[in-house]
């Protein structure tokens, strides 16, 4: 196991847990908002792919455990790798320069921190219900939680939905570079896929933040409202 | 043409050093760069001033040697040329040009714009390189090398160990360096013994120098002289990934 252990600490290793790590963060991401634009399918069709995913038992918290263990992964090697890049160059330029490094690649560290703090706020609103207590325990007409109904009154708050729209142009940043990212880690660079791999980040990140920013702005211009006769 | 300078100068390693300046007047647009920095020094030692170290060699973009910031880009502003190669003519009359060492931990400043590369040299010593026998050298073409290969292979070998890639990377990283090395041997029959032990034991030196880590940013492909190509770093992760799931049975 010792050489396993090396290879993680190596920067190839940390470089390659910090693709399979984004790679797996990135399947949670896509997975949840195709769950959640159900939203426009409406109440009867959230609640139930709630309900669903709650009686899945043992397999939500597989699932649960690898994203957990993700997110540590990610985020500890994100930490080791960026102090190792910081003390590579101790004096740095008095006049430096770019030539073709994106806005988002230099910003990888910031774009994700403001996204963990967002996840950390996002989870004590929905999952824990810290920030919305009422909204959290509400039930339908099927003694289901209501998911459907706590969604929308969250974002009918305007600072929610618009500290929501801003985190995911955060995580859209943090796609563009990453996905496209992720292969070079992972070793699969080829000239005839290489335009395609380049456009892949841009692109995933563009479908995430449009499908993810439709739910806030459909609740604010109230084309996705409360059912009739809930109460609000 | 009238141009300003701004030159990092430092006496020795210790020394915390700072960028000075110095007007440049009737500098030929003919001029390579290094042959402006001679100009210049000339006129510091008619004034009894310390002309300004800078590493040069060959002046003709071969060896390696020559290595500065301009501007805050390796070898300055022509793609795919080193700076002994750069004629003034790339520049407009009364540019103002900030000239400065690598900078890198594993690069040293030993005075003014001369840094210690020998952090190279000891990566490639644990791995850049193929064993061979003594004795008559074998027939270099009884082994049969497909084009391509043989192409990448050379692509690879154009690598002059400037050290632009890690000056101009933001993380200080040698990984387009290491990468061109293990690929050169890589593509060719005779670097397929060492192949695993070549990929550990480099990269376990680089990390062991203090270069930083890749994060795909190119830096070093748009800097690089010899115009290599990212490819190697990809190929590089495989390498050493390979090596390790399958290392004792090289
Ligand atoms: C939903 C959450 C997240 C997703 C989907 C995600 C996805 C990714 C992906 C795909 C990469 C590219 C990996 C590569 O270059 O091979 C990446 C890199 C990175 N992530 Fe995240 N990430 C997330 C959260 C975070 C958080 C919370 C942090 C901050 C601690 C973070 C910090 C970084 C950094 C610094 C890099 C660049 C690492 C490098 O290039 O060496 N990420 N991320
Ligand atoms: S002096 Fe030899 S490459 Fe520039």
């Amino acid at each position: 196991m010792q050489w396993l252990f090396k290879y993680c600490r190596s920067s190839i290793g940390s470089k390659v847990l910090m693709a399979v790590t984004g790679l797996m963060l990135f399947g949670f991401v896509v997975g949840h908002m195709l769950g959640n634009l159900q939203i426009f399918i409406g109440q009867e069709a959230v609640n139930n792919y709630a309900a669903t995913l709650k009686e899945m038992g043992a397999l939500l918290w597989l699932a649960r455990i690898g994203l957990i263990l993700a997110v540590l992964v990610h985020i500890s090697a994100a930490i080791r790798l960026t102090r190792g890049n910081q003390k590579a160059r101790p004096i740095t330029y008095a006049h430096s320069g770019t030539v073709q490094a994106t806005y988002a690649s230099r910003t990888m560290m910031k774009s994700g921190l403001i996204v963990l703090a967002f996840v950390i706020y996002h989870l004590l609103h929905l999952t824990f219900g810290v920030i919305l207590p009422e909204a959290h325990s509400a039930t339908d007409s099927l003694g289901r939680p209501d998911v459907y109904s706590m969604t929308v009154l969250g974002f009918q708050n305007v600072l929610v939905s618009l500290s929501y729209i801003a985190a995911m142009l955060l995580l859209g940043f943090h796609l563009s570079h990453g996905v496209s990212s992720l292969f070079q880690s992972l070793g699969l660079n080829h000239p005839r896929y290489n335009p395609i791999i380049q456009k892949i980040g841009p692109s995933a990140a563009l479908v995430i933040v449009l499908g993810n920013i439709s739910m806030p702005i459909a609740v604010l211009l109230g084309l996705v409202s409360l059912p009739a006769g809930a109460a609000s | 043409m009238n141009l300003n300078l701004r030159v990092w100068r430092q006496s020795n390693a210790t020394d915390p050093g700072k960028l000075v300046d110095y007007p440049a007047p009737d500098i030929s647009e003919h001029m390579s760069f290094l042959e402006m920095l001679d100009v210049v020094n000339e006129r510091l030692i008619v004034k009894d001033e310390q002309p300004i170290a800078f590493d040069h060699d060959c002046r003709e973009g071969i060896c390696g040697m020559c290595s500065l910031m301009i501007n805050g880009i390796a070898h300055g502003p022509e793609k795919g040329t080193t700076v002994c190669q750069l004629h003034m003519r790339h520049f407009k009359d009364g540019d103002t040009l900030v000239i400065e060492p690598w900078r890198a931990r594993a690069f040293p400043v030993v005075r003014d714009l001369v840094v210690d590369r020998s952090s190279f040299d000891r990566i490639m010593q644990v791995g850049g390189f193929v064993s061979a026998n003594t004795g008559n050298a074998p027939d270099g073409n009884a082994i049969p090398i497909s084009k391509v290969e043989a192409d990448l292979a050379m692509d690879a070998a154009a690598c002059i160990g400037c050290g632009a890639c890690v000056a101009s990377c933001k993380n200080a990283s040698a990984m387009l360096f290491v990468g061109a090395k293990v690929s050169q041997f890589l593509h060719l029959p005779q670097g397929h013994p060492e192949r695993k032990s070549r990929a550990s034991n480099m990269v376990a030196a680089m990390d062991h120098e203090g270069f930083g880590n890749c994060t795909n940013q190119y830096e070093c492909e748009a800097v690089c002289p010899k115009e290599i190509s990212v490819s190697v770093i990809s190929e590089l992760n495989r390498e050493y990934t390979r090596a390790t799931l399958t290392s004792g049975s090289d």
